[in-house]
């Protein structure tokens, strides 16, 4: 049986209250709201935190505001199920709606917040078990050992991110708001995430995830698709993330990004230029992929053959892009 | 009892935060209950250990596979990675207070009497996601039902008699006589 180790519990009210305590008490306080990540993370000794700030408490980190006309604010606290069930999300940002709808299962979204998917731990199939297993192979330089064992040559730690929710952020070009006892300071979406499986978020760690601000959806068709095993519960294995705005009938501006093929989101530029003032036909799609596929170099910590994983980034992209030339 | 007592004296001497007992009161199947406990103790510890409330089941204990699931601010959750101090005044519904007084629930009645539980650990935890399910949905599509149910992992059934189950279950609450279709009780004809 896996019990959580022992820590400290505060439930502040506030973000001040929540900032000063994370301030007082160092790097070994950790903030957490639903938990679905970070008590299994616990309970495999993965993580052990001598004070928790769980941040359930604070009305302000939760709901839904604005528009699709002037853009969305959505409180890191709100339950991927609460965004789900969100219409306007639904309507204006399917991109976003399809990639929580893909989270887990239906239970886990009661729980999960998408603050929680946005700083998701990275994973590794040499970190993701319990401690015992992890012992017997001498541990990884993620938690407790010193090697890579998914390339043992290896100067930084390969884990996958794996949020759903991040490469669509990305790709809309969404705005974090992080908030410390020093100050509150927004950053890019993409410049949250780091290419270093360890230290994988700009974020430190006195800082708390405040706000989530989506662009005015006006003029963006978005799309997100999913490789997993199983329907339910699976981590992406790959996610293909793409926003585009129309111009007539060109695309003024693509986004493409990939998500779980490394250990940050990763932005297809050279794919997101041949899109870009031309119209979206079979051909462009065709030239997409083609320059999107590359960037996938999946390493063999995850689910699936390898060159099956990297092969298939050609054919979701095609099929996002699809997707998006109909609706 | 012994061990009980035996706890809480552990507590009362420990002076650091982390080994101090919380008190709180919770919400369990409609009854207040004063329970004290340590405070990183999940839900499902809680249930178990302290209110004697077995019926909830303990699986893998990560997340994945929903043996747990309680209804928790009338929804499915997993009390394995729920605080029980996250709790205090917050309704919880466990198997145990699916039933009405002596009457077991629609479902549970639908899931004994078309055996949708072979060894049936599962059951506890898809007995609460059903009663969710049916209590936003009355009339659930087979789909509907499939995934308010994908987070419930079953490794006997093959899920086709979970399904039916819940099916007859949510027939009965509007008419309480409806029968299981004859292909479900017999098989389907080929």
């Amino acid at each position: 049986m896996m019990r959580l180790p022992k820590f400290r519990y505060y439930a502040p009210q506030t973000v001040t209250e929540a900032a000063a305590i994370l301030h007082a008490e160092g790097p070994q306080a950790m903030v957490v709201a639903g938990g679905t990540d970070l008590y299994p993370n616990m309970k495999r000794r993965h993580q052990m935190p001598t004070t928790l700030v769980g941040l359930r408490k604070i009305g302000r980190l939760r709901g839904v505001k604005g528009s699709a006309a002037r853009g969305l604010w959505i409180g890191p606290g709100t339950t991927l199920t609460d965004l789900e069930e969100n219409a306007l999300l639904r309507r204006h940002y399917p991109g976003l709606f399809q990639a929580i709808h893909s989270i887990s299962t239906p239970i886990l979204r009661n729980m999960g917040t998408i603050g929680g998917n946005i700083c998701l731990d990275t994973r590794c199939n040499y970190y993701d078990q319990n401690y015992e297993w992890r012992r017997a192979i001498n541990f990884c330089m993620k938690c407790d050992g010193d090697i890579c064992w998914v390339a043992p040559k290896s100067k930084i730690c390969l884990a996958v991110s794996s949020s759903d929710t991040a490469p669509v952020l990305c790709a809309y070009g969404a705005r974090f708001h992080l908030a410390s006892k020093k100050g509150e300071r927004t950053i890019e979406a993409k410049d949250l995430y780091k290419r270093d499986g360890i230290h994988y978020l700009t974020k430190r760690p006195d800082e708390i995830l405040t706000g989530i601000t989506l662009p005015p959806a006006a003029r963006f068709r978005s799309a997100y698709r999913k490789l997993r095993r199983r329907e339910a519960f699976d981590f992406p294995v790959l996610g293909v993330a793409v926003c585009v705005r129309f111009e007539g009938a060109v695309v003024g501006d693509a986004r493409l990004w990939l998500g779980a093929v490394s250990m940050a989101p990763v932005e297809a530029k050279d794919a997101q230029a041949a899109l870009t003032v031309r119209p979206l036909t079979d051909e462009t799609i065709e030239e997409a992929a083609r320059l999107a596929y590359p960037l996938a170099k999946p390493v063999d910590n995850t689910d699936f053959a390898l060159r099956w994983r990297k092969e298939m980034t050609r054919h979701f992209v095609k099929e996002v892009l699809r997707e998006i030339r109909q609706t | 009892m012994a061990q009980k007592m035996k706890r809480r004296g552990k507590g009362a001497a420990g002076a650091s935060p982390s080994r101090a007992k919380v008190h709180l009161r919770l919400d369990v199947n409609g009854e207040t209950q004063e329970v004290a406990f340590a405070p990183h103790k999940t839900l499902l510890e809680v249930l178990r250990e302290d209110l004697g409330l077995t019926g909830t089941k303990h699986g893998c204990e990560l997340g994945e596979c929903g043996t747990c699931t309680v209804l928790l601010d009338g929804r499915p959750q997993l009390s394995c990675l729920v605080l029980a101090l996250e709790c205090e005044d917050r309704p919880v519904v466990t198997v145990e207070g699916l039933a009405r007084g002596p009457r077991p629930d629609p479902l549970q009645m639908a899931f004994a009497e078309l055996g949708a539980a072979q060894c049936g650990y599962c059951t506890p935890g898809i007995l609460c996601a059903a009663k969710a399910l049916l209590d936003a949905k009355p009339q659930p599509t087979r789909q509907e039902i499939r995934e308010a149910l994908s987070g419930n992992l079953c490794r006997c059934t093959g899920y086709i008699k979970i399904f039916e189950a819940v099916e007859l279950a949510a027939r009965r609450m509007r008419d309480p006589d409806a029968k299981p279709a004859a292909e479900v009780l017999h098989g389907r004809r080929v």
